[in-house]
């Protein structure tokens, strides 16, 4: 399972790359993390709870920073036993670049399970896999963002602009059908408690 | 008229009377004082070495008794291979040592690593949570044809993971290429034979018992042959001779081939119960069966087929990759080659043939004889090539066929793979299926399909498979390690009643209905008189086993040869007992007559004299009414049928829907018509199962992906239409005294290329000319959208 992505993080570079090499941040992001502790100086000792299908597992294991250029890329790996449930690893490449809205981040991730997990799991494990990606870069974001208020508002929307224009137009369109299955859902339910 | 007993009769199964009421008992249904419990740390990766196994912090768990890793084991022998293939330059196989627990190496996801003993099942298993393995990752190697080049080496002392490379036969080669190159037309197809997980509803399991008084160890396990597992469990890894060890198979929920070999749990189960003093049980769990139980299939295959102007097959050359998987199970060499090789003249004239066999080792789960073990393999490549072949030319596949079938007044049959047909008449069951499954009204049925924008489509396949294996002197001259003979004892009690011992095994097949059928036939009584005893190496004599359709031809003829003596010596001391010559003493119906007098005795009159022989021929007779009997095979036997099957195939889905299957077997005498159709049945569940839906995949990294029912998908009742099954084309085996050939395996062997011919008959005309098994909806659609581009 490969997977890649982007995310643009309105901070300066220098502020993400010391997020990304921080525990705490780490901690956050990664899904179901429960414990991450610094080994050594490009090391950490972690302990994940996570569900896949039908198999649940703490992933007892160490993720392990390298390729490293300073202020620019790393790569993160992690491999995570589980005991019973087999294994988990995965790792991924990322990358920062500059944009006048503050830094890009891109990845190329990949993930492999073994044991129980990929005998009753296989089939689940690419969108889960997908789901975990998007999680950890999406939390990521906010971690190093910042609430929202906080931040230089009309940069941030100006920055958000393709999305936000797209994003209402999307919620308009959800909103849409479901107004006339509430009507319809009301009126029924309505009969039947007579009112 | 239908009999209503004896051969011939649909007796109904007295074993489904335990069966059906839960009283039947399983090796897990027996819990023997202070049993252990066991429970196998696997590796969960495919391949790599062993760094660090440290059992000290779970060895000090609650309830554990004890943890054995390879060391512990150093002095017991691998799992041996019963089987040796010779390759084309002369040299044998290459047999690598397949260890009890792993030694080193770990060589497949499943390949057990240790083995905890403990109070009960699940502080074995906490406790195996708590073993540090650590296993620093190799290359898996998943795919045959990378395997080849060597880069990563299942066995270190294997190059290129190549257990051997086969031709056969070797002095056609030039001829075959000759004849290929010279040919009218030339049929070329690949193909691949998906590899299937054997799924017997009983999961394998195994409890070792050792008693320190008497030195004799006990082990009790899920096997289809408890003599040949005491042989090589006993002779090759624990070094027990035979009079040490017993080994009980009792009742056992379906085999399929997946529980003919010598397994390692068996053999750490009997070990451990005398290493730590107490009884051991282990039962596998639904993953764990899928991880250790043999598989089945898994050929890839060209398949060239040359013909005449005439449309007469001139040659057949054929080259398979054949995944042996991680380590050698105990008949796998044997399936791609002898069991394989052997059959692709098929049902055909075919003079020239040619096949080269590649063994290759994977880091998957052994692989091993399936429900029809090679023979379904040479008749898929076989089916589909001369459908193929016949679509080219324009021909009727059926015509085709029929045109290159062996003439019914042609047998016996020498082939040019060495095996000779004894007997058949292939045009007899072609003709049959065609008319039962109302070939004539096809197009109608097509063109109403059509109309609600469906494919129809009609596929045939004719088989021929080598049962009630075999001859010992020919399967000794091509590498078995073992006889393939079958005892019987028939012990004739002092009342009368019948107790039989036969060496086969029954695991669904119905023997203690069949083979009391036959017995009570042979003498003249009632079939409850008779009693048959299998499954415990020390109650019955000897034998070889329950596997190849082998059952009634081989053990059934042991059981007839036994009877037939009893009849003998029954005959002498009726003669005693009536004064008069023994030739002159005729026996039917239970009664011993003079002939030509009406001076008769009954069955239990003799019986008894001879356990109370106060008037005997003591000089010349010994007392007692019992007979054993080794019934080795002058050849084997060669089931053969047409199976027809017609298929609604949606295009905008790609599902494929069995509307109608046609099975016309020639199975021989019948003795127990309802039993025969249930083991057609059974058979065509698995091969339409293989065709349309089972697939052991395993990704790059050698994890087995379909490891669960949610992935590996078995075929459902709902699946198919009722079959359609006949066996009244009858050539009689020429050289068993009952003149049965097999039925077990047929179903598993002649349906696959039957559907697949049917899809692709539906598809022709979007161009499709082949679609891998199993045929799911993604690929049919897949093979219509690309056919289309």
């Amino acid at each position: 399972m490969e997977m890649s992505g982007e995310r643009v993080i309105e901070a300066p570079r220098d502020q993400v790359w010391a997020a990304l090499n921080d525990p705490e941040v780490l901690k956050a992001c990664i899904p179901g993390c429960q414990e991450l502790e610094k080994t050594s100086e490009t090391g950490f000792a972690a302990t994940v709870k996570q569900k896949v299908g039908p198999v649940s597992a703490t992933f007892k294991g160490a993720v392990e920073l390298t390729d490293i250029v300073p202020g620019e890329s790393y790569t993160i790996a992690g491999e995570g036993k589980g005991g019973a449930a087999g294994f988990a690893k995965g790792g991924a490449k990322v990358h920062l670049s500059d944009l006048p809205e503050g830094t890009k981040l891109s990845y190329e991730a990949e993930a492999k399970v073994g044991g129980k997990l990929a005998q009753l799991g296989s089939r689940l494990i690419d969108g889960f896999a997908k789901k975990m990606a998007d999680q950890f870069f999406d939390r990521f974001k906010a971690e190093v963002e910042g609430p929202a208020e906080t931040r230089n508002g009309t940069d941030a929307d100006a920055a958000n602009a393709p999305d936000a224009a797209e994003a209402p137009a999307e919620a308009a369109k959800a909103d849409a059908a479901p107004v006339v299955a509430p009507e319809k859902k009301k009126s029924w339910l309505g009969r039947i408690i007579g009112s | 008229m239908p009999k209503d007993h004896g051969i011939g009769a649909s007796s109904k199964r007295r074993e489904d009377i335990r069966f059906l009421t839960g009283k039947g008992q399983y090796t897990d249904d027996i819990n023997r004082p202070g049993q252990l419990y066991c429970h196998f740390l696997r590796s969960d990766v495919a391949h790599g070495r062993i760094a660090k196994l440290d059992t000290a912090a779970a060895a000090a768990m609650p309830g554990v008794v004890a943890i054995h890793t390879a060391q512990d084991l150093a002095a017991v022998g691998g799992v041996p291979c019963g089987w040796q293939v010779t390759d084309k330059n002369g040299e044998a196989m290459k047999e690598p040592k397949h260890p009890i627990l792993a030694e080193g190496k770990v060589r497949h996801v499943g390949d057990p690593v240790a083995a905890i003993l403990a109070e009960s099942l699940e502080q074995a298993q906490d406790a195996a949570e708590a073993i540090e393995l650590e296993i620093e990752e190799l290359p898996a190697v998943v795919d045959m044809k990378a395997a080849l080049s060597g880069e990563s080496l299942v066995h270190d002392d294997v190059p290129g993971n190549l257990c051997f490379d086969w031709e056969f036969v070797q002095e056609n080669k030039d001829a075959v290429a000759e004849a290929i190159a010279g040919a009218a037309h030339v049929t070329r197809l690949e193909l691949v034979n998906n590899r299937l997980v054997a799924n017997p509803m009983e999961p394998r399991a195994a409890i070792g018992e050792y008693d320190a008084a008497r030195d004799e160890h006990t082990l009790w396990t899920t096997s289809q042959n408890p003599h040949v597992i005491r042989l090589l469990m006993g002779a090759f890894v624990l070094s027990i001779p035979e009079h040490k060890l017993r080994v009980v198979a009792p009742d056992v929920g379906g085999g399929f081939g997946s529980k003919i070999y010598h397994y390692a749990e068996e053999a750490y189960v009997t070990w451990a119960a005398k290493a730590v003093g107490r009884p051991v049980k282990w039962t596998a769990s639904r993953s764990e069966a899928f991880l250790s139980d043999a598989q089945g299939r898994d050929h890839v295959t060209t398949i060239e087929l040359a013909l005449d102007a005439e449309h007469n097959f001139v040659a057949l050359r054929c080259h398979t990759l054949a995944n042996m998987g991680a380590y050698l199970s105990t008949f796998a060499p044997c399936i791609p080659t002898w069991l394989h090789g052997t059959l692709l003249a098929g049902n055909y004239r075919t003079p020239l043939i040619f096949t080269n066999v590649q063994a290759i080792f994977t880091n998957t789960v052994p692989v091993d004889a399936y429900r029809g073990a090679g023979r379904p393999e040479a008749t898929f490549q076989l089916e589909r090539v001369i459908d193929k072949a016949a679509r080219e030319l324009g021909l009727d596949p059926a015509e085709l066929r029929r045109k290159n079938f062996i003439p019914p007044d042609a047998f016996p049959y020498q082939t040019p793979v060495a095996v000779q047909y004894d007997t058949g008449n292939y045009g007899a069951t072609l003709d049959k299926a065609l008319e039962m499954a109302d070939a004539a009204g096809f197009a109608a049925r097509k063109a109403e399909s059509a109309a609600r924008g469906k494919l129809r489509g009609f596929g045939l396949a004719s088989y021929i498979e080598a049962c009630g294996i075999a001859p010992s002197s020919l399967v000794g001259a091509l590498g078995a390690r073992a006889g393939l003979y079958e005892a019987a004892t028939v012990r004739v009690n002092p009342t009368g009643s019948i107790s039989v011992f036969t060496g086969s095994h029954s695991h669904g097949q119905g023997h203690e209905t069949t083979f009391a059928q036959v017995v009570a036939d042979m003498l003249g009584c009632d079939e409850g008189q008779v009693d048959i005893v299998h499954g415990d190496t020390n109650r019955v004599p000897f034998g070889m086993g329950t596997y190849g359709s082998r059952s009634l031809a081989v053990g059934g003829s042991a059981i007839v040869k036994s009877v037939e003596k009893i009849v003998a010596k029954a005959k002498k001391i009726a003669a005693h007992l009536l004064e008069a010559a023994e030739g002159d003493i005729q026996f039917a119906d239970g009664q011993f007559t003079v002939a030509g007098t009406d001076n008769a005795l009954g069955w239990g009159d003799v019986c008894l004299a001879a356990y109370v022989p106060h008037k005997y021929p003591i000089e010349e007779l010994e007392p007692g009414l019992e007979e054993t009997s080794f019934y080795d095979p002058a050849n084997f036997t060669y089931p053969a049928g047409a199976y027809v099957c017609e298929v609604e195939v949606d295009p905008e889905t790609g599902r494929v829907e069995v509307q109608n299957f046609v099975a016309a077997d020639d199975f021989g005498n019948v003795v127990n018509p309802m039993i025969v159709e249930g083991q057609v049945h059974g058979g065509l569940a698995q091969g339409l199962g293989q065709a349309l839906l089972e697939n052991a995949v395993y990704d790059a990294e050698g994890q087995l992906a379909s490891a669960s029912y949610m992935d590996y998908a078995m075929p459902r009742a709902a699946d198919f239409p009722s079959f359609a099954v006949d066996h009244s084309c009858v050539t009689p085996c020429t050289h068993n005294p009952l003149g049965v050939k097999g039925c077990g395996e047929a179903g598993a062997i002649g349906s696959p290329p039957a559907l697949v011919n049917a899809v692709i008959d539906a598809l022709s005309e979007h161009g499709v000319s082949h679609i891998d098994m199993p045929l799911t909806p993604t690929r049919v659609w897949e093979a219509i959208q690309a056919a289309k581009a």
